[in-house]
């Protein structure tokens, strides 16, 4: 009785097996399709919002003087240059700030750290300072630079709080970087007698460079394109002179968020034509660092 | 003369270089001490937004009852008639961040199985940082993009208000895709090939394998990149400045304007709102919600996501 029992069952699922492998297989089939368009989506709407975002802009981006005026009241006169400056100023102050702090931290973490519970704790706060929403670090700036230092809403805060911001992206990918270097170099290099310093000075740091400067360029593209944090602490979005360090400031994505709140219609077009600009100088810093990349990376 | 001799000699120069050098061990210390100093700033930086948020945030409870801040319904600090609940600018982020989780759960989990088990190596490599190139874009963009091309698009089917919740949330969406993807298929890429093929050899089909072996095998490093961007998009701000409004409601409505925490905080900010009004004070109120939401997520992503590190290491 039980015998003739399981000989059915393995029967009937046999035929089942068999019945429905090849709805199976086409349900497969159909759900590659699905994860395929889930993907594609994703990218066709980045072309759809590239492709809108030309249309509005282009016209503008080309009038003679967008790039080198200030802004004008009216939306198709004057320019962003106040705006470039900004950011261009403060891409280089991140830069200055956070590339020796950051790979400091990187080297310490990597090479002299020793495995501590307070070595811990420095790692999982990195960690979660990379997670620290902009307009947070925009409360520790105003509160800091504005308040504290006295800068008061100058281009200086500005500055120093997207330091901030980016610091936990530059420390992560430099470490990266740093543990990529292989320890049969470090090995070699104590083995005839040299200090640790110079070991990492003049061959773990070489070696890493190409790495910690993709870590460099992601996070000041990143620093760049933020504005939450520079709302917070005080940047304006109408500047007719060029910002110096500790006077008001603006910077490009402020400048874009300040022609879209306008209300009439013209704006929204050099909105475009600006978010095209901030666009141009974020591949640019891109290709800058393909460029250094590869030249390092032959050494 | 025998000092000179020495130092002409090359293998005896070598020699004195390996001895002891104590000025060359003090600049050593120094430069271990400066490297230290770095890596404390990340400290010192917590420690700054911690101490900066939490004194502000102490002096607006002074003024507004802890009661009144959890249980009143009404958020209206600039009106004359000011209610000081927190929960329509809650309801708001986590409206959009709701919309905004629809969107990228589905499109970063099925980037992550489609570069992971169907794309050819070489597609994957342009692919991959394609999709990723979303997250590069500045956020500002996306704000542009709901407000002037999403919302417009979408009244054309459904009765929009001009600004709403849901065009900023499909758009954080489409931001966050990247961050929900690229975690994801690192978690992916980890399961064991021998688990895949243990179910091949049973006869289990492809897709099969992928929902019964492969995703719960990656769950907890899916279920951490969700997590991280339910975060994100908490704490994102400019696409829901611009494109959600800045009308605090207690509403599941998207299609009407609402305001997150993070809006207000940009309407109410500027950088000249005089220190130690009431009005500043909200915005480090504001500022310690959200601080103490997302760092509440970000730990416990970075729980699970080291757990299932373990797992197969």
């Amino acid at each position: 009785m039980a015998t003739s029992y399981q000989q059915d069952d393995s029967l009937d699922s046999t035929a089942e097996f068999t019945d429905n492998v090849e709805s199976r297989e086409t349900l497969g089939k159909v759900f590659e399709v699905l994860f395929l368009l889930g993907l594609l989506i994703g990218l066709f709407i980045l072309a759809l919002l590239l492709f809108d975002i030309f249309r509005d802009g282009l016209g503008r981006f080309l009038t003679p003087g967008f790039l080198t005026e200030t802004p004008s009241r009216f939306p198709d006169q004057g320019g962003i240059r106040p705006a470039i400056i900004s950011s261009v100023l403060l891409g280089t102050v991140v830069i200055l700030v956070t590339v020796p702090i950051g790979v400091g931290a990187a080297l310490y973490l990597e090479e002299y750290a020793p495995k501590a519970w307070w070595t811990a704790i420095i790692e999982i706060n990195i960690s979660n300072l990379a997670g620290v929403p902009s307009i947070v670090y925009g409360l520790l700036g105003l509160g800091v630079f504005n308040y504290l230092l006295r800068f008061g809403p100058a281009l200086i805060s500005g500055a120093l709080t997207l330091s901030l911001l980016s610091l936990p992206v530059i420390i992560v990918t430099s470490r990266e970087a740093i543990r990529a270097v292989p320890d049969s170099l470090r090995n070699a290099s104590y083995g005839l007698g040299v200090t640790k310093w110079r070991t990492i000075s003049s061959h773990v740091l070489p070696y890493a460079i190409p790495g910690i400067l993709t870590g460099v360029i992601i996070s000041v593209s990143r620093a760049i394109g933020d504005a939450a944090s520079l709302i917070v602490v005080g940047a304006v979005g109408f500047l007719t002179f060029d910002p110096g360090l500790f006077q008001r400031f603006m910077a490009l994505p402020i400048q874009i968020y300040s022609y879209i709140t306008r209300p009439e219609p013209g704006f929204a077009d050099a909105a475009a034509a600006t978010i095209i600009a901030l666009l141009l100088l974020i591949l640019v810093l891109n290709g800058v660092a393909i460029y250094i990349r590869q030249r390092f990376s032959i050494r | 003369m025998q000092n000179l001799n020495s130092q002409n000699d090359p293998y005896l120069l070598s020699r004195q270089s390996l001895d002891k050098n104590p000025s060359e061990d003090i600049s050593e210390k120094i430069v271990a001490i400066i490297l230290f100093a770095c890596a404390l700033v990340s400290v010192l930086t917590t420690f700054g937004i911690v101490v900066i948020i939490f004194q502000e945030t102490f002096g607006f409870f002074q003024e507004v009852s802890f009661a009144e801040f959890f249980l009143d319904t009404k958020w209206t600090p600039l009106f004359a008639d000011r209610h000081f609940g927190v929960w329509p600018l809650i309801n708001g982020t986590f409206l959009t961040t709701a919309i905004a989780m629809a969107v990228a759960i589905p499109l970063g989990l099925s980037s992550a199985i489609y570069l992971s088990e169907y794309a050819q190596p070489k597609v994957a490599a342009v692919l991959r940082p394609a999709v990723e190139l979303l997250a590069g874009i500045p956020t500002v963009v996306y704000g542009y993009f709901a407000l002037l091309f999403v919302t417009p698009l979408l009244r054309y089917i459904i009765p929009l208000e001009i600004f709403n919740a849901l065009s900023a949330g499909l758009m954080m969406g489409v931001m966050i895709t990247p961050t929900v993807g690229s975690i994801s298929l690192d978690a992916i890429k980890a399961v064991p090939r021998s688990l895949r093929e243990g179910s091949y050899a049973l006869g289990i089909t492809k897709l099969e394998t992928i929902f019964k072996v492969v995703l719960p095998a990656a769950l907890s490093g899916i279920i951490a990149s969700i997590i991280l961007g339910i975060s994100r998009a908490v704490g994102e701000t400019m696409t829901v400045l611009i494109a959600a409004g800045l009308q605090p409601k207690l509403t599941v409505n998207f299609a009407e304007s609402i305001e997150t925490m993070t809006a207000y905080m940009a309407q109410i900010s500027g950088g000249d709102s005089p220190r130690g009004s009431l009005n500043f004070k909200t915005l480090y109120a504001v500022g310690a919600v959200l601080f103490i939401i997302t760092l509440a997520l970000n730990i416990v992503s970075y729980w699970i996501a080291n757990r299932f590190k373990e797992k197969y290491d």
